[in-house]
């Protein structure tokens, strides 16, 4: 091997390792607050990207319409819930949230799609739109079930993933689309070039990991979304909603998803169906990172993607049995250093 | 016998079905892959709602059997019943070297790590130039007995439904037998069944096994039902919908496997015939349909259809009371009654800077009730899980019967006859009282997980549940004995503890605070049954903040204060005791 190719591996595998990296950031963080394993998040990563790729092709993407058809379900969840304490701010909150804001990005972007805005546009606009997708699933879906067993969840969250696929084929299609790059610049370094996509990428990770990191080590909110992740119950009785740190842990997560396919849909191809295994990939830095740290699993990320980016150039055939079996020296290690189990306790 | 009519007519429907008249043939192959389904989903109900452990994987075991077979019966023409026990055996080797590394994952590790390994076979497979790529392997010889071919779906559907039964019936006898109660308390009371002996990574072990071996036998029929076999039905999708199945139909229950399947495999048929009729779609419709009734029927029955079902039944199975005149025999003493059973020698437990136990001494006689007492935080159930193994010393000795226990896990410790109670009450709820209670003589039975799923346990099985039932009538809670243990009162549920240590036939018993939420004439009656035991012979440690209670009841006290022993001495020298007065009231009382 030349140091071009070993040099070229490596920018491919840290590229790609850094949006596992986001991926697993958010699976954690989703992880700690709700005890949900969000296997959808693959599903965040598609519609991004392809609400992107749709939107600055000119077309109306169908996810827009989509977080307005779940937002008024979520609503409509909000209100039976309430139906005994008909509080007219907390109605008037329901609303802003699961009603007006989704309503207002779908004016929004029915608008933008026949402007043919510039690539930001699109982006804050698909942002948006997943995000509020992703806000009102957690009420209709998760929120019901947050006193159930970690189990229950993980196959309510598996439900999701096939009803959002499902839905992403009726969207955009079984063809696979690519969307314009954020930044056209480039520069050579040496044999390597540095695309203006690839520096995007690298920036807004370590942007997210830094963000996350102030969030939750100086802010009130960070915070509270910490002790709901420790103790639920104790988190309740000190008056942290513990809803409301749900949402923002939906919240981020969806965004988060949505930005990573936003970030790769300039590089590859994206289907309908492709999110899964990509999300996938940032589980399995996440369990390295043992679904606690995050610097771990930044890490862990990036050594997915070497991992990755090295065995699709020697054995392209066994790409993904590498990777996934990655997992097991790790798993094993883990094993041997395990503390004692805990029960569980539902 | 009376308790498994309901299975014997279950298996008369299930052979009438295909000679119903006009039973259309399309019908046979949903029930076949009901069936098959069932099988993969049963394994699960053990591992998963039973065992509590989640896996992602049962896909790739179901390939592993199929697989075997694929290629030993199409190209090397073995026979298929000679492929039946190598499937089975790949399956469960698969098993055990994947179990060996995952099993000891707690909680959402395991799920992942199943997910993981379960992708990397399914591409495995996929890419294996001798499995035939994409491709797979075709031309599987289908079953035959004599000259009967199990060609048509019609006949292969004995062959898959009394290998559903079979599953079923073996399945239910291992869950009821001293293996299965062990398997039982791995999710809600492993630390408990460990105090009494139960080796609980074997019993991960052994259901892992169990359910993967029950995925290979369905991977076996697959491939000799389709008879051509290629990676996709083994892929990450079918080891999820595998779990929905056994979720669906009530994760805790055999027969929600069974229920699971046909629910998932009949509405999979229904959504994919009718629904783009009904709307005229294109895409992938019933994926997106069938999501969403998932999550809605999570959040009306999280348990599953299988309780919700039988919850509505207007007759209940009635308990059967074991024979308490069937006597086990006794634990194996050590020849001759030493004075000191117990001897604690300079103990200390640090955890990082805290010293929760500083170089505490004390002994326990033979025949003498010994009080631990201090204020919280004063490192008495420390002393008791490091005197029990559940917490290797820093430093110090203990022994028992003069032999130093050292570092011996807690399942040597109960072997040596020291039997305890925990603070936190650690019962498996939805077992009832007796079953709790028999964990307690775990190490007083040696049938295994072969001989109890094939009723050869029944007179080892009879001998502790007898045991059992005895120290259940002594204790006073034979009322109580079929209730579920969660839905006792506190009070009860401690008691429920010492009847389980009593089952151990112990030498000594540890107590940790066994009248806390006891009403008063309740504490007179632990009392009185206290005393009993020591004039039977038993000594007793125990903790305990009930001061009128102890100075009642214990020979000697050893008073503890910031994980220091303070004092030690008779019930009235240590009420004047100034140390004590100190600890307890302050400097200045």
């Amino acid at each position: 091997m030349n140091t071009t190719i070993l040099l070229f591996l490596l920018q491919d595998g840290i590229t790609n390792g850094a949006i596992y990296a986001l991926l697993g950031l958010a699976l954690v963080l989703v992880f700690a607050v709700t005890r949900v394993i969000l296997i959808p998040q693959g599903e965040f990563v598609t519609y991004g990207a392809l609400t992107y790729a749709s939107l600055a092709a000119g077309r109306m993407p169908g996810t827009a319409k989509l977080a307005v058809v779940i937002g008024l379900v979520a609503f409509a969840f909000d209100l039976y819930a309430m139906r005994k304490t008909l509080h007219a701010p907390k109605i008037a909150r329901a609303f802003a949230l699961h009603v007006a804001f989704p309503v207002v990005v779908l004016l929004a972007s029915m608008w933008a799609a026949d402007q043919r805005m510039p690539a930001g546009v699109s982006l804050v606009l698909s942002l948006l739109i997943v995000a509020s997708i992703g806000l009102s699933l957690y009420r209709i879906v998760f929120q019901p079930l947050a006193h159930t067993s970690v189990l229950v969840l993980l196959i309510a969250s598996v439900g999701v993933h096939l009803a959002l696929q499902g839905l992403g084929l009726l969207f955009f299609g079984a063809e696979g689309q690519r969307g314009p790059t954020l930044l056209t610049a480039s520069a050579t370094l040496g044999s390597l070039r540095f695309t203006g996509q690839g520096m995007a990428v690298y920036g807004i990770t370590v942007a997210f990991i830094i963000g996350l990191w102030l969030f939750f080590g100086l802010t009130l909110y960070g915070k509270a979304l910490r002790a709901t992740a420790v103790n639920r119950l104790g988190a309740r009785l000190v008056g942290i909603r513990t809803t409301l740190s749900g949402q923002i842990a939906f919240l981020l997560a969806s965004t988060i998803g949505a930005l990573s396919g936003i970030l790769i849909v300039p590089i590859t191809t994206l289907y309908y169906d492709t999110g899964f295994l990509i999300g996938l990939k940032g589980f399995i830095a996440a369990i390295i990172g043992g679904l606690i740290s995050y610097p771990l699993t930044a890490v862990a990320a990036i050594v997915v993607g070497i991992v990755e980016a090295f065995s699709s150039f020697y054995a392209s055939n066994f790409k993904e049995v590498i990777v996934f079996t990655l997992l097991i020296p790790v798993l094993l290690l883990r094993s041997l250093a395990a503390p004692a189990v805990e029960e569980e306790k539902d | 016998m009376r308790e498994r009519w309901p299975l014997v007519i279950f298996a008369v429907i299930v052979a009438a079905v295909p000679f119903i008249p006009g039973m259309p043939p399309f019908w046979i192959v949903l029930l076949d892959n009901i069936g098959l389904s069932a099988l993969v989903a049963m394994g699960l109900v053990l591992l998963t709602g039973v065992g509590g452990l989640t896996s992602f994987g049962q896909a790739a075991f179901v390939g592993f059997g199929a697989y075997t077979t694929a290629v030993l019966s199409a190209q090397y023409g073995v026979s298929p019943w000679l492929t039946l026990p190598l499937s089975l055996l790949v399956s469960g080797l698969a098993a055990v070297l994947l179990g060996l590394v995952t099993v000891r994952l707690s909680g959402h590790y395991l799920p992942l790590g199943t997910l993981a390994w379960g992708l990397g076979l399914y591409y495995l497979f996929s890419k294996l130039a001798f499995l035939g790529r994409n491709d797979g392997v075709s031309g599987i010889p289908p079953l035959s007995i004599g000259s009967l071919k199990m060609l048509d779906p019609g006949t292969i559907y004995f062959a898959i439904w009394a290998a559903v039964l079979i599953s079923a019936l073996l399945t239910m006898n291992l869950l009821d037998s001293r293996t299965g109660r062990a398997i039982r308390a791995l999710r809600r009371g492993h630390i408990a069944a460990e105090a009494f002996g139960v080796y609980s990574p074997r019993a991960k072990l052994l259901v892992f096994i169990y359910a993967a071996v029950l995925a290979g036998l369905s991977g076996w029929l697959y491939a000799h039902f389709t008879r051509a076999v290629n990676p996709t039905p083994f892929g990450a999708q079918a080891g999820i919908e595998y779990l929905f199945v056994a979720v669906v139909g009530g994760a805790g229950y055999v027969w929600g496997g069974v229920l699971g399947a046909a629910i998932v495999v009949v509405l999979k048929e229904v959504l994919q015939s009718y629904l783009p009729l009904l709307l005229h779609g294109e895409g992938q419709l019933e994926t997106i349909v069938f999501g969403i009734l998932l999550v809605t029927l999570l959040q009306l029955a999280p348990t599953g259809l299988w309780p919700w079902l039988t919850a509505r039944l207007p007759f209940k199975p009635a308990a059967k009371t074991p024979d308490t005149s069937i006597k086990l025999p006794a634990r194996e003493r050590s020849a001759g009654t030493p004075n000191v059973l117990l001897q604690v020698d300079n103990a200390r437990k640090q955890f990082g800077g805290v010293v929760a136990v500083n170089n505490v001494s004390f002994d326990v006689q033979a025949r003498e009730i010994v009080a631990l007492i201090g204020p919280n935080g004063a490192g008495k159930s420390t002393t008791f899980n490091l005197i029990t193994g559940v917490l290797p010393p820093t430093s110090g000795n203990i022994s028992v019967l003069g032999k130093a226990v050292g570092n011996a896990p807690p399942q040597d410790v109960v072997k040596l006859g020291i039997s305890r109670t925990f603070q936190h009450v650690k019962l498996v709820p939805d077992m009832t009282v007796l079953e709790n209670v028999a964990i307690g003589a775990h190490l007083r039975g040696h049938s295994g997980a072969l001989s109890s799923m094939f009723r050869l346990d029944r007179a080892d099985e009879a001998k502790l549940l007898a045991e059992a039932a005895r120290q259940i009538e002594r204790v006073g809670l034979g009322d109580q004995m079929h209730q579920l243990a969660g839905s006792l009162s506190l009070g009860q549920q401690r008691i429920v503890e010492i009847a389980r240590a009593l089952c151990v036939d112990p030498m000594l018993l540890l107590l940790d605070e066994p009248a806390a939420g006891l009403r008063h004439m309740e504490k007179q009656r632990l009392g009185a049954l206290l005393r009993d035991l020591r004039a039977g012979g038993m000594s007793v440690l125990l903790v305990e903040h009930d001061m009128g209670f102890v100075m009642d009841l214990a020979d000697r006290i050893v008073v503890l204060d910031f994980g220091t022993k303070i004092a030690e001495g008779t019930p009235a020298a240590i009420k004047t005791n100034p140390e004590v007065i100190k600890a307890y009231l302050g400097a200045t009382a």
